[in-house]
């Protein structure tokens, strides 16, 4: 293989690059990045970064003096993929070929339906993102958060600590339920209710209301309620960004379809990070692993079967893992909560939000969950992996 | 500087021991049984390595991903871009002590002002 063309230049990205040299790689190689900037690292962004305690330097994911050898084209956005010479079309008309394509093109806010919004109205994915959030936090006031995932969850702990006076509003009856379940869902977002952060739950939004100079002034809650907003967050999840690979022939569904080693049905093409649903023996299923050490890890598998031409024989990645920091408290997960039949407390007392549940199916731990628990977590998230692997 | 650890009888093997010094040195009793000492918090982020995932000479943050060599405290992944200090570690009459490295704790970063953007 001479020439590989990563596609997208984030954390899943920056890590197939390094991947592909640590194990061999000599050839050309070019990172291709929709944003103007360098690799940078996004969990900050809803925390440190957007409450002013982390500056653009500590974003900054490439080593002192890192060199890959890769020629970098920033602020350049794929927009074609052909099959028969795995050219990469440009928007800015450039075309880049090469032996093997990894794709990394990362996911994008959704945003609420209908036009674009009033200024004021913000998603949080990119790092211009929290710059223009940053700004409108810094005039105080109201924030209504959209949404009650993690980054909304994060986002409302931010601003609270920078003195707003904030209220989430989030669909479903209880935030998080998801990702943790019905139980500890409601135990992770009892932490708004313990700083004074209002919860509305089980009520969507129908839209948002301006002032005559295109500011937004309220959000309006579908059963008619209205919530008088300075500014608003609408975090309320992300898609994968594969529409630049239709007709390509590669498969898509909620993502780019891979099988349990990265690659797609297309020789020489894998695809890793946010936009990649690898295919998970263990729930026979394809998902999308959202979650940064994913996009850190997954890309040495993916790399290895690329060069391999498949052949590779990988160790299977670990159990996803995830962590969120909100109100000063301290929250990873470990494992896959869907399917699981009983959620045990092992340590700790939820009310107090420190705590470490674990989450079973038929007596066998398949996630674990920590508020505030390190030690404990990082042992059962070992056990986790080794009974995986 | 010597400083008592604990007994190694108390520091199995695959356990850490958090040393409160100024800055806290964590202590680990590998499965191959060696011991190590390096500056306990993440370069990264604040957070305790004596509570991260010991696997042979490395240990992973418990918070993110980045994994410390123990016997050199070179760091192989983001987000951290520091190394941390080792310290030495002697055994003594069934003790473990720790002799602080005279190296100043803590570099400062030097990667200030690279994100911006531009082909490199």
């Amino acid at each position: 293989m001479r020439a590989v063309l990563v596609v997208g230049a984030s954390l899943a990205g920056l890590s197939a690059a390094r991947a592909l040299r640590a194990q061999g790689y000599d050839g050309r190689l070019v990172v291709v990045g929709d944003e103007p900037h360098r690799p940078y690292d996004r969990p900050p962004l809803s925390k440190e970064f957007l409450a002013g305690r982390a500056d653009e330097a500590a974003l900054v994911l490439e080593a002192d003096g890192e060199d890959l050898g890769a020629e970098w084209l920033l602020g350049a956005r794929a927009v074609t993929l052909d099959p028969g010479t795995r050219g990469v079309g440009l928007a800015d008309g450039r075309a880049v070929t090469a032996d093997g394509v990894v794709i990394a093109t990362g996911a994008a806010a959704r945003t609420l339906p209908g036009a674009a919004g009033p200024s004021g109205v913000h998603t949080l994915r990119t790092l211009d993102d929290a710059r223009a959030l940053r700004a409108d936090l810094a005039r105080g006031g109201r924030l209504v958060v959209i949404g009650g995932g993690f980054i909304g969850a994060e986002v409302a702990s931010t601003a609270y600590a920078l003195g707003l006076d904030v209220t989430v509003v989030e669909a479903a009856p209880t935030p998080l339920s998801g990702p943790l379940g019905e139980t500890m869902g409601g135990v992770v977002s009892g932490l708004h209710a313990d700083h004074g952060v209002r919860l509305l739950c089980g009520t969507g939004v129908r839209g948002t209301e301006a002032d005559g100079g295109g500011r937004v002034v309220a959000v309006v809650l579908a059963d008619g309620r209205r919530l008088p907003a300075d500014t608003v967050v609408v975090g309320i999840g992300a898609r994968p960004c594969t529409d630049w690979l239709a007709g390509s022939g590669i498969e898509l569904g909620d993502g780019v379809l891979c099988g349990a080693d990265g690659r797609t049905g297309l020789p020489g093409v894998v695809a890793v990070g946010d936009c990649a649903a690898w295919y998970d023996p263990a729930a026979g299923a394809h998902h999308r692993v959202e979650h940064w050490t994913g996009a850190l890890e997954r890309p040495a598998t993916a790399v290895a079967a690329l060069l391999s031409g498949g052949a590779g024989g990988q160790r299977a990645p670990r159990p996803p893992y995830f962590w969120s920091d909100q109100y000063g408290v301290r929250i990873q997960f470990a494992g896959r909560a869907a399917g699981a039949d009983t959620v045990t407390v092992e340590e700790g007392v939820p009310e107090e939000r420190d705590v470490l549940a674990v989450y079973r199916r038929g007596g066998v731990p398949v996630a674990v969950l920590g508020m505030n628990r390190p030690r404990s977590f990082t042992r059962w998230r070992k056990q986790l992996a080794a009974a995986a692997s | 500087m010597m400083i008592p650890v604990c007994r190694l009888a108390d520091l199995p093997r695959g356990e850490a021991f958090r040393l409160e010094t100024d800055p806290p040195v964590a202590v680990f009793h590998t499965e191959e049984g060696e011991l190590y000492a390096v500056d306990d918090t993440c370069t990264h982020q604040d957070a305790s390595l004596a509570d991260g995932w010991l696997e042979g000479c490395e240990v992973e943050c418990p918070l993110h991903a980045s994994k410390f060599d123990l016997r050199t405290g070179a760091v192989d992944a983001p987000p951290a871009r520091r190394p941390v200090r080792t310290h030495e570690v002697v055994v003594e009459d069934g003790m473990v002590h720790v002799r602080l490295s005279a190296a100043a704790p803590g570099p400062p970063s030097c990667a200030a002002g690279r994100l911006a953007g531009g082909a490199g």
